[in-house]
């Protein structure tokens, strides 16, 4: 049942990321340009994915425990620290240049455009590096990690 | 270089996306009880990344997901419908790209789903700061890109 809900959950993710135009990477760089072909749909899909979590999530949280697990659970951080702003600043500069972020990489390899195929390995080992910089702990000086 | 493709306004059918990509962040938050971060998914599927996945049990459903979002255009394809894409296609800029995009993601702990879907919806301060940064952030880098450097 966890893996038949989980692949759904991703398909019905998939099929907004299609639908939205957010898995074409050439919408997602129109919307950040502002001073050129600017092209403000991201903003929809924006504003539809969050009003509906929005509720949902409370709805959702009424009950005690999520169908499928023994708790919620929620990040508990809630401290603006470095390893945050320099996270979203250098994910923020990868999606200008490529015109991805995660979801939507992964939602367009089945169409194996030359770019997704070497920019989903490259994800992944930035991930990889990524998570190595934040466990050796030299960017949170200040002890902000989990 | 490339040139900037041009794409049509399209609110409605980005709004109704939007509300799927919003029913899905709820979906796993009521069935699995997480937030539906797709750079966090997907290192709870790496697994080998320890601080970025809690609990090696749930990489289950997190496999699952992926798998279900790599399905969603052939299944868009086979109902009929058309996937219109376009990939820059300078290679070297990609693979930067996705260097940046992992790195960003692991350190700042999420991406446009987790802090600004699920984040903004639960109201997390962290999140809004992670949203207005990589926002800014793109927007720059896309005016330097196209408006100052001229490589598109």
């Amino acid at each position: 049942m966890r893996l038949v809900m989980g692949f759904f959950s991703g398909l019905i993710f998939g099929l907004g990321l299609v639908i939205s135009g957010m898995a074409n990477p050439a919408k997602v760089l129109n919307f950040l340009d502002l001073a050129g072909t600017w092209d403000p749909s991201l903003a929809f899909v924006m504003a539809g994915a969050m009003t509906t979590a929005f509720i949902g999530y409370r709805l959702v949280w009424r009950r005690k425990a999520p169908v499928l697990d023994a708790s919620f659970d929620l990040p508990a951080q809630s401290r603006i620290d470095r390893p945050l702003i320099l996270g979203a600043a250098l994910f923020g500069i990868g999606w200008g240049i490529g015109g991805f972020c995660p979801g939507p990489a992964w939602a367009a390899l089945p169409l194996l455009a030359p770019g997704t195929l070497v920019f989903l390995p490259a994800m992944l080992a930035g991930l990889w590096i990524g998570a190595r910089a934040r466990s050796n702990n030299f960017l949170a000086a200040k002890g902000a990690l989990q | 270089m490339e040139l900037a493709v041009e794409t049509a306004f399209t609110p409605w059918a980005s709004l109704a996306g939007g509300v799927l990509i919003g029913l899905s962040a709820v979906m796993v938050m009521g069935l699995f009880g997480r937030i539906a971060g797709i750079s966090g998914i997907t290192a709870g599927f790496l697994g080998a990344i320890a601080p970025m996945t809690r609990a090696p049990r749930d990489r289950d459903w997190r496999i699952a997901f992926l798998l279900g979002l790599i399905a969603a255009p052939p299944l868009v394809m086979l109902l009929g419908g058309t996937v219109t894409q376009s990939v820059p296609r300078n290679l070297l800029r990609m693979v930067m790209a996705g260097l940046l995009v992992g790195v960003g993601t692991a350190l700042g702990s999420g991406c446009t789903s987790g802090h600004g879907v699920c984040g903004l919806a639960r109201l997390s301060r962290r999140s809004l700061v992670a949203v207005l940064t990589f926002m800014a952030a793109g927007v720059a880098t896309v005016f330097v890109l196209r408006h100052v450097v001229g490589a598109v």
